[in-house]
């Protein structure tokens, strides 16, 4: 694969080569049940979440992500983190990483049978500071703790960096902090890196620019992207990261998932737009797109509303 | 897929001109129709956001397009910005004629590159559609009229399902030699990806300069911004789309249509490159028809600003 660089003409307009090789094949990180219903104003019956996650089980996705074992006081909607996770029918080929933000959470989750885990981090101090209550700094060390359990239990961690191409707060995040962080999360033993634009602010052109910055510190086929589509600017993204080598993409079933700060607006870019992307790019996902329509036709009856999928809609319309 | 044909010192381009085709594409398929005088109030605040090309209006037979029905009133109601073209559809002489006589300085034309869109459609072949576009442009070249040419269907039919490469250059290549300036290859149906995308442009740049070519992409599918930025990446420098994305997609009915102006220009602007709209305004425009067609807007950047 050709490496990519960037540099400005005399005008002032972004260079970007182009010359590259698609993915053969891209990891889909599939967080509806997580991330998604998270950041749901309805709370759906833990029956429901168990057969959201089976029917998405049932769809190829390798990786689905779960539930969150953060403390009910603080995320209502994952109170009932240990029976999901009990519940669900867990296929042969498919990893369920559940949040865990701090050894408290860890160790409900092992106990909970939990086999893969994930951390949080961010780019931004004041949302660090606003979201986690404490710095960058005291996020790592917090981090490192249940790192170094999940090690000798030999748990795989995922690390994910919040606010990569904007901060609520902060506005722009310089690819340098993205990438320091992202950097810190690596070392300490985290086996993928996601760089999430958590208020979907970000365009193929900050996309391109910070993961020029990530991917000198982080080994390219370690970095995932969890792209927002609050300005309908994901799939752009997500094609700008896989031109530039990234092959891991998260996403959410129908869309679900708002953003919380800017109420009404969309949040998380649909795994069904995704996909739909990627097979007509000739990309492998192993991910059959009509049952995860189905799946999401199913959450989207249980929550009573409309997918956010522009091919879910175009599919049920369809004559 | 290697994205192929792109040198590894091309630049995207500079400036993008947006053709803002939400008064003509975006009204004549939404549901509600809308006054002539909001109409001609939305033109007006889209002629002072900083669009160059704004699609006025069609002059079909209100018979079969009956939100186009105020044509002239339309016409001679805007008040024209200079510096800015406002083309309107003509789809045969008769229409040319009456465009004309309403003050229009810019025509465009509409031809598929799938046939039985071109029979279900104007009920005729391509070849006798471009037969009839011939007396259009001679036509338009007497009185010196610029003339913008259309294909549909370029990356799939709702009809015959996927669509030659082979037969879009074609299609492109003849409306190009009968004298349009300027080709949009229009995803009718939204269903293109990048995949496609690149392969019909591909095709189609062989036979048309890669600087008379214009992309018009639906979003039904949610792929219009990744397909208009492989576009870009080829080379292209000319996008279509309607203000609030209005305009339904006819063959999906509630499934989206046109791409929104506002995603698209902030996009644009996100990549550095100029297309001299002001966003803010053009929000306005957005927020003032979305009023009058009392409807949500379908962009997500408008969305998510008035929210913030």
């Amino acid at each position: 694969m050709l490496a990519t660089s960037m540099r400005r003409n005399h005008c002032g307009s972004m260079w970007i080569i182009t010359e590259h090789e698609y993915p053969k094949f891209v990891k889909i990180v599939e967080v509806g049940p997580r991330d998604g219903l998270q950041n749901e104003k309805e709370i759906v019956p833990t029956g429901v979440k168990i057969q959201l996650i089976d029917m998405l089980s049932a769809t190829g996705l390798s990786v689905v992500e779960a539930t969150s074992f953060v403390s009910s006081k603080w995320v209502p909607q994952m109170a009932d983190h240990t029976q999901v996770l009990q519940g669900i029918q867990r296929a042969p080929l498919t990893q369920y990483p559940v949040l865990t933000p701090n050894m408290q959470g860890f160790q409900d989750a092992v106990a909970a049978g939990a086999t893969e885990v994930a951390v949080f981090g961010s780019a931004s101090e004041t949302f660090s500071r606003q979201n986690i209550n404490c710095s960058i700094d005291e996020s790592m060390l917090r981090f490192q703790e249940v790192i170094n359990a999940a090690k000798e239990r030999q748990i795989p961690v995922r690390g994910y960096v919040s606010c990569a191409l904007g901060c609520p707060h902060e506005g722009r995040i310089e690819p340098s902090k993205v990438a320091e962080v992202a950097k810190r999360l690596y070392e300490m033993g985290c086996y993928e890196i996601s760089l999430g634009d958590t208020i979907g602010v970000g365009t193929p052109g900050s996309m391109f620019k910070m993961l020029q910055m990530v991917k000198k510190d982080v080994p390219i086929d370690a970095l995932a992207v969890h792209c927002h589509d609050t300005y309908g600017q994901a799939l752009p993204n997500i094609l700008t990261a896989l031109q530039m080598g990234v092959s891991v993409v998260d996403s959410a079933v129908a869309g679900l998932g708002g953003c919380p700060y800017a109420p009404g607006s969309t949040g998380n870019v649909s795994t069904e737009d995704v996909l739909y992307m990627l097979h007509g790019m000739g990309i492998q996902t192993n991910v059959d797109l009509n049952k995860v329509i189905e799946a999401g036709d199913f959450i989207c009856n249980a929550l009573g509303r409309r997918t956010n999928s522009k091919v879910g809609q175009a599919k049920s319309g369809t004559l | 897929m290697r994205a192929a044909g792109i040198k590894a010192s091309q630049a995207l381009p500079e400036t993008v001109k947006i053709v803002e085709v939400g008064p003509r594409d975006g009204l004549q398929n939404e549901k509600v129709v809308v006054p002539t005088e909001a109409k001609i109030n939305l033109i007006n605040m889209l002629s002072e956001s900083g669009l160059t090309v704004i699609e006025a209006t069609s002059f079909v037979s209100p018979k079969w397009v009956p939100q186009m029905g105020d044509q002239v009133e339309v016409m001679k109601g805007i008040k024209k910005k200079p510096g800015v073209s406002y083309p309107v559809l003509t789809p045969n002489l008769r229409g040319f004629q009456a465009a004309v006589k309403a003050g229009a300085s810019e025509v465009a034309i509409f031809g598929a590159a799938s046939e039985l869109f071109s029979k279900k459609n104007i009920n005729c072949s391509v070849e006798e559609s471009l037969q009839r576009f011939d007396e259009v442009m001679k036509a338009a070249k007497e009185a010196a009229v610029p003339v913008r040419g259309y294909v549909s269907c370029v990356v799939g039919c709702p009809y015959e399902g996927k669509v030659a490469p082979e037969k879009v250059a074609h299609v492109a290549k003849r409306l190009y030699s009968m004298g349009c300036y300027e080709i949009s290859l229009g995803d009718t149906i939204g269903v293109g990806t990048p995949g496609s995308m690149t392969e019909m442009l591909e095709a189609v740049s062989r036979e048309v300069p890669v600087s008379a070519l214009a992309v018009h992409c639906h979003d039904t599918y949610g792929q219009a911004l990744a397909n208009i930025l492989v576009a870009l990446q080829m080379g292209i420098s000319v996008v279509d789309s309607s203000v609030a994305g209005l305009g339904g997609c006819p063959y999906a009915q509630g499934a989206s249509g046109n791409v929104a102006t506002e995603d698209v220009v902030y996009m644009l602007h996100g990549l550095g490159i100029k297309t001299g709209v002001d966003l803010l305004k053009l929000m306005d425009a957005g927020s003032f028809i979305c009023r009058a067609l009392n409807r949500k807007t379908n962009s997500k950047v408008a969305q998510a600003a008035c929210k913030l």
